[in-house]
């Protein structure tokens, strides 16, 4: 990267993916709760509805049902939405119009339709906000072909992905993670993209993969100063998408370490934790030291309670003693 | 009844001692909730909250209408409910501040107070998450002959969601004892109602067959006067019924909204804080109509504020959870 790279937070690098595609593209269009003036209740989207007015950044009843389904219509017949749910939580009101719509469409109809919409919305515990606003739910959509699943870990990813996403001819949902809005990282000022299903190495290292998502990639980058304090170098890959998956950058690394590590915010079972760790196992079985570790959120209900919530979540002392852990195997 | 005054046509059947406690109520729940703006403010409690602040005649003025065996649910805007419905100060703020004295653990926080104990079947944070919750305890309490009546409580943004109209329907084919409480309080979050709900709002349960009125939430007695008559007809067997309270939220969205101007105006939140107030208003009229005098009313809003005070330092000096608590209760 040049010198003097600009630095903007995750927030801003979001609106400038949206702003800049909206700029390029008249037919893409917001729609969510609270996005025009108030400009969402993260701030996220301020300044938009000034630049591109109302008809294109549209506030909606507080029917997710309703306009997600609206906006898989609309992607099908020309328009290339951007549909905001404000909490992941909220993401199961939309489960049929995703699930058995906007994911099935192209496939159901020969390929003859297409449904190029975006769906943003957050994940991420530890802001107090309790069970029902709380949650990462990102492994939903995993599960189901015809969507693509996108967890940006930092700003530039944030921008890039987002900004190939819109032009993506499928339904692609965007995961944020709500406590990184502040986060700052470099973004250049000129366009790029990122592809979806390309992984990015975080960090080099030689003794364990260390793979993570979303926000966790911070945890898990702190994790390995902690570790390389200790004489470990661990190597931090963010995957970046969760489909489509970039295996063979996951198997590469493991097979180069021999050991791997995957966190997650999601539950661990049935999770993007499990999936995961199974690519790698298969994928490395003939050179892995030891079994594959998973870390994500505690199995039950975010609490409320802060000490409660925080034992829910993974850390970095939890990924640097796991790492420890595996690299004692011998 | 004990008490030896009534008043005429729709407080017929009210007495002073009805009053008074509506009153005391709603001071309380004035209290409670600007000690919890001030928790918020010193940065003691975790999160957010979302005040009644103005809207207090609503949940005094229909859970008095209420037995305590009926159900309630509430909402993200729950605390008036669940004071009203006669939970406890000092174990709400506790839930609040997330310690083990709390309602729920602390593991609910602001957004989730339940209590078997008051009927309180739970406060939600999704916006129309608890209609399919309430239409199923009447469904219980037709089947269990219970006679109990339910109360869903909501704000009018929760018209959006497409579970009340599936609700509604299913309520008024089994003739279930429900009553549809829509608080319109003018604002889903930072949007005026009117940019997000079409056409007429009654319209839309009588079109269901239910009864449906709309009546001035400011006003605590015509607040009771309507929810003590569907209720009283609800728990007759005459089926479910809607009412919606116009009224209006005098804090932000939630207590981290402070700047609000781009979305109402400092002049229109005025305006409904000092020509609406249903404190006030039941105030002025208790003493206009003689039933009490100001040094006894003072006696009360002080009463209030040291019950309030002592329970807001029974939560700060409660105990945590211990970390065991965090993976109980996850199954029954
Ligand atoms: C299903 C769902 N969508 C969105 C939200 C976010 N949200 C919380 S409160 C709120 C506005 C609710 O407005 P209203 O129902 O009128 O209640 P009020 O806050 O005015 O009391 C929104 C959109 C949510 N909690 N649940």
């Amino acid at each position: 990267m040049p010198e003097a790279v600009r630095e903007l937070t995750f927030a801003q690098a979001v609106r400038e993916a949206l702003a800049e595609e909206m700029r390029r593209d008249e037919r893409v269009c917001i729609l969510g709760e609270d996005v025009a003036e108030a400009g969402t209740p993260f701030k996220v989207l301020s300044g938009l509805v000034e630049e591109f007015g109302k008809e294109r950044v549209l506030d909606t009843p507080i029917s997710e049902a309703g306009f997600t389904g609206l906006a898989v219509g609309a992607a099908m017949t020309g328009i290339r939405p951007v549909v905001d749910i404000m909490f992941g939580d909220f993401i199961t009101l939309t489960m049929d119009q995703m699930v058995n719509q906007a994911a099935k469409v192209h496939y159901m109809s020969g390929g003859k339709w297409k449904v190029p919409m975006v769906m943003r919305t957050t994940l991420g515990a530890t802001r107090r906000s309790a069970a029902q606003h709380s949650q990462s739910l990102h492994a939903w959509f995993s599960h189901v072909p015809g969507l693509k699943v996108i967890l940006p870990s930092t700003p530039y990813d944030a921008k890039g992905l987002l900004k190939t996403a819109i032009r993506d001819e499928n339904p692609c949902v965007f995961f944020e993670d709500k406590m990184m809005y502040k986060l700052r990282g470099p973004v250049p000022e000129e366009e790029y993209t990122i592809p979806l299903g390309k992984a990015d190495v975080k960090r080099a290292g030689r003794d364990i993969t260390i793979v993570a998502t979303s926000s966790m990639v911070q945890v898990a980058l702190g994790a390995a100063t902690l570790l390389e304090e200790s004489g470990i170098s661990a190597e931090v890959i963010d995957p970046r998408t969760t489909w489509p998956l970039d295996e063979k950058t996951l198997i590469e690394s493991a097979k180069k370490t021999s050991r791997a590590i995957v966190v997650d915010e999601g539950y661990v079972r049935y999770g993007v934790t499990a999936e995961i760790a199974a690519v790698i196992s298969a994928g490395a079985f003939y050179n892995l030291d030891a079994p594959v570790k998973r870390i994500g959120a505690m199995h039950v209900p975010i609490p409320f309670s802060p000490p409660l919530e925080d034992l829910t979540v993974p850390t970095e002392n939890v990924v640097f003693e796991a790492a420890r852990e595996l690299c004692a195997h011998a | 009844m004990t008490a030896t005054t009534y008043r005429t046509g729709a407080d017929a059947r009210i007495s002073v001692e009805q009053w008074i406690r509506m009153y005391r109520r709603m001071v309380s729940i004035r209290r409670f909730e600007e000690q919890v703006n001030e928790l918020y403010t010193r940065a003691l409690m975790p999160g957010l909250a979302h005040l009644y602040i103005g809207e207090e005649a609503v949940a005094v003025g229909i859970c008095e209408a209420l037995r305590s065996d009926d159900y309630i649910t509430s909402t993200h805007r729950g605390h008036g409910h669940c004071l009203a419905k006669g939970a406890s100060p000092d174990r709400m703020f506790a839930e609040l501040l997330g310690k083990e004295a709390g309602y729920c653990r602390g593991k609910g926080g602001s957004m989730h107070i339940a209590d078997p104990a008051t009927g309180n079947l739970g406060a939600n944070a999704i916006v129309a998450g608890s209609m399919g919750i309430a239409t199923g305890a009447a469904f219980s309490a037709k089947r269990l002959r219970t006679n109990r009546v339910v109360v869903c409580f909501f704000g009018e943004g929760a018209l959006g969601q497409g579970v009340l109209y599936e609700v509604m329907n299913l309520a008024q084919l089994w003739k279930l004892p429900v009553i549809y409480v829509c608080e319109n309080n003018l604002y889903n979050e930072y949007t005026h109602y009117s940019e997000t709900t079409a056409g007429d709002i009654l319209a839309r349960a009588t079109a269901f067959g239910l009864s449906a009125e709309s009546v001035d939430g400011q006003d605590v007695r015509l607040v009771h006067e309507a929810a003590a008559r569907l209720v009283e007809a609800s728990r007759q067997g005459k089926g479910p019924a809607f009412l919606m309270c116009k009224t209006y939220r005098y804090h932000g969205h939630h207590v981290g909204d402070i700047n609000r101007e781009y979305y109402r105006s400092k002049q229109e939140e005025q305006g409904w804080k000092t020509e609406r107030d249903p404190i006030q208003r039941l105030r002025d009229w208790l003493i206009k109509e003689n039933l009490t005098d100001a040094a006894s009313l003072d006696r009360i809003d002080s009463e209030a504020k040291t019950e309030i005070e002592k329970a807001v330092e029974f939560a700060l000096a409660a105990p945590y959870p211990k970390p065991g608590e965090v993976d109980q209760d996850v199954y029954a």
